[in-house]
């Protein structure tokens, strides 16, 4: 059982969005040419993710999944709605996108001068509709959980965009091959950022008990050696 | 009237019509050069096997999605078309789900959430928006198969290259030998008895992204048109 902080930081770094999954690539290579305009993609997705996976977390558990109309009456618990997943996601997404942009619009003048442009654009970017599908995937337990995942995949969408958009601000004084300029070199930074991002994969999360075997059976397995050493050593201090 | 007559006059496979289907293979191709479906194709080129039935799958909707969106054309409100496109992607795509989960259990397993993730790749919304809307059926059906074909072509060719050289082998039979040792030859047969060891790095993610940059790059020294400034 993983705890919510586990699932956190798992989401910003050793599962990114970006990095691992390849989500949201579609926005990412065109809006990262300048670090200003990938914040404001950035937060945005960050805010939608946010909004959006909680609400697909609490519609797969009280109407999508098996059995999850329960409450409507011993009859419905076995209706298994879940085919219906993708179209009601991807409603839901599209529908909040579009809420999101009208309140924000009324209320937040100044949000949404910052953001305004992008929040159309968020209702087809793969890490929404990805970020909903692996919460489906992975069954997060509580509400809770879901959100630490959306939070933390947001925020690593978020780095990854303003990391690449610095670099490519960067890379216009560098002298690249003039056919691997823009969208190639951009690839295969991504790609060497990706390489980077996969040494947070040795973060040890938690208490994860079939690691923890693994570990102690190394132990088990390394003790024989080391007594071996040892006899040798005792050995040659014999014969010496 | 006119119309009619522009019908009589323009032949099925016209010239116009057959440049629909041969640009997106190569000088138009939707992944290198209109930089669209990234997303899906660079997670699931592992495998020769995944590329190939996601290529298959995102042609399926492609076109069948394009005739759709054509027919309706000029139903479709304006303000309200990225949702009716949405849901038009997304009840095709239930269909490629149903059918690979009772068709292809294994495949569906490990393509897992990415066959979802057609509804959002860019290049079904993306040919929708720009050729779909505003063209007949016939046009939108060659336009369909065009991109879905040069999405699919670029799939095959990066999985090749990360199978061939990650796992040693093409559609699961193995090419280079079999790395398993045996009782006469201690690292396994054909080249790895020599020595031969398979690029992990291969089967990672990041190689992806380089293996499409350097598609891209190759593509580019070809055709000086496609160069950009930055």
């Amino acid at each position: 059982m993983e705890s919510t902080l586990d699932i956190f930081v798992k989401a910003i770094f050793s599962e990114n969005m970006i990095f691992a999954y390849f989500l949201g690539m579609c926005s990412y290579l065109a809006v990262s040419k300048t670090v200003k305009t990938a914040v404001g993609l950035g937060a945005a997705v960050i805010f939608v993710l946010v909004v959006t996976v909680p609400v697909n977390y609490l519609l797969e558990n009280y109407l999508l999944k098996a059995g999850a109309l329960e409450w409507m009456g011993a009859e419905y618990a076995n209706i298994d709605l879940s085919f219906l997943s993708f179209i009601m996601f991807i409603a839901v997404v599209a529908s909040i996108v579009q809420l999101v942009e009208m309140l924000v619009e009324k209320f937040a003048p100044a949000l949404y001068g910052a953001l305004g442009i992008f929040l159309p654009l968020i209702a087809v970017n793969c890490s929404i509709l990805g970020g909903a599908l692996f919460m489906q995937d992975r069954q997060y337990s509580t509400l809770f959980d879901a959100t630490a995942f959306s939070l933390g995949s947001g925020i690593g969408w978020f780095i990854a965009i303003v990391a690449i958009a610095a670099i490519r601000e960067k890379i216009r004084y560098s002298n690249v091959p003039p056919a691997l300029r823009g969208l190639g070199i951009t690839f295969i930074i991504t790609g060497l950022m990706g390489m980077a991002f996969m040494s947070f994969m040795g973060i040890k999360y938690g208490k994860d008990k079939k690691e923890d075997k693994a570990a102690t059976g190394m132990i088990d397995k390394a003790a024989p050696a080391v007594k071996t050493a040892k006899a040798i050593t005792i050995k040659n201090e014999i014969n010496d | 009237m006119s119309e009619v007559a522009e019908k009589i006059k323009e032949p099925l496979f016209s010239k116009k019509n057959r440049k629909l289907i041969t640009d997106p293979l190569t000088d138009n191709n939707p992944v290198t050069v209109q930089v669209l479906g990234i997303c899906s194709a660079l997670a699931i080129t592992v495998q020769v096997m995944q590329g190939v039935v996601m290529g298959a799958s995102v042609i399926f909707v492609l076109v069948a999605g394009n005739l759709i969106i054509s027919l309706l054309r000029n139903l479709i409100p304006s303000k309200i078309r990225i949702i009716v496109q949405l849901v038009i992607v997304a009840s095709l795509v239930i269909i490629v789900n149903e059918v690979l989960k009772a068709f292809m259990p294994d495949v569906s397993e490990k393509l897992s959430v990415f066959v979802g993730l057609i509804i959002t790749n860019c290049i079904i919304m993306g040919r929708f928006e720009a050729f779909a809307m505003a063209n007949k059926p016939w046009p939108s059906i060659l336009d369909g198969i065009g991109n879905g074909v040069g999405y699919a072509g670029l799939l095959i060719l990066v999985a090749v290259f990360r199978e061939l050289f990650g796992s040693g082998s093409l559609m699961g039979y193995p090419i280079f030998g079999s790395p398993i040792p045996t009782a006469d030859s201690p690292l396994g047969t054909g080249l790895y008895s020599m020595g031969y060891m398979n690029n992990n790095m291969m089967i990672l993610p990041p190689m992806a992204l380089i293996i499409v940059g350097i598609i891209i790059w190759i593509q580019r020294s070809r055709n000086k048109d496609l160069i950009e400034t930055h």
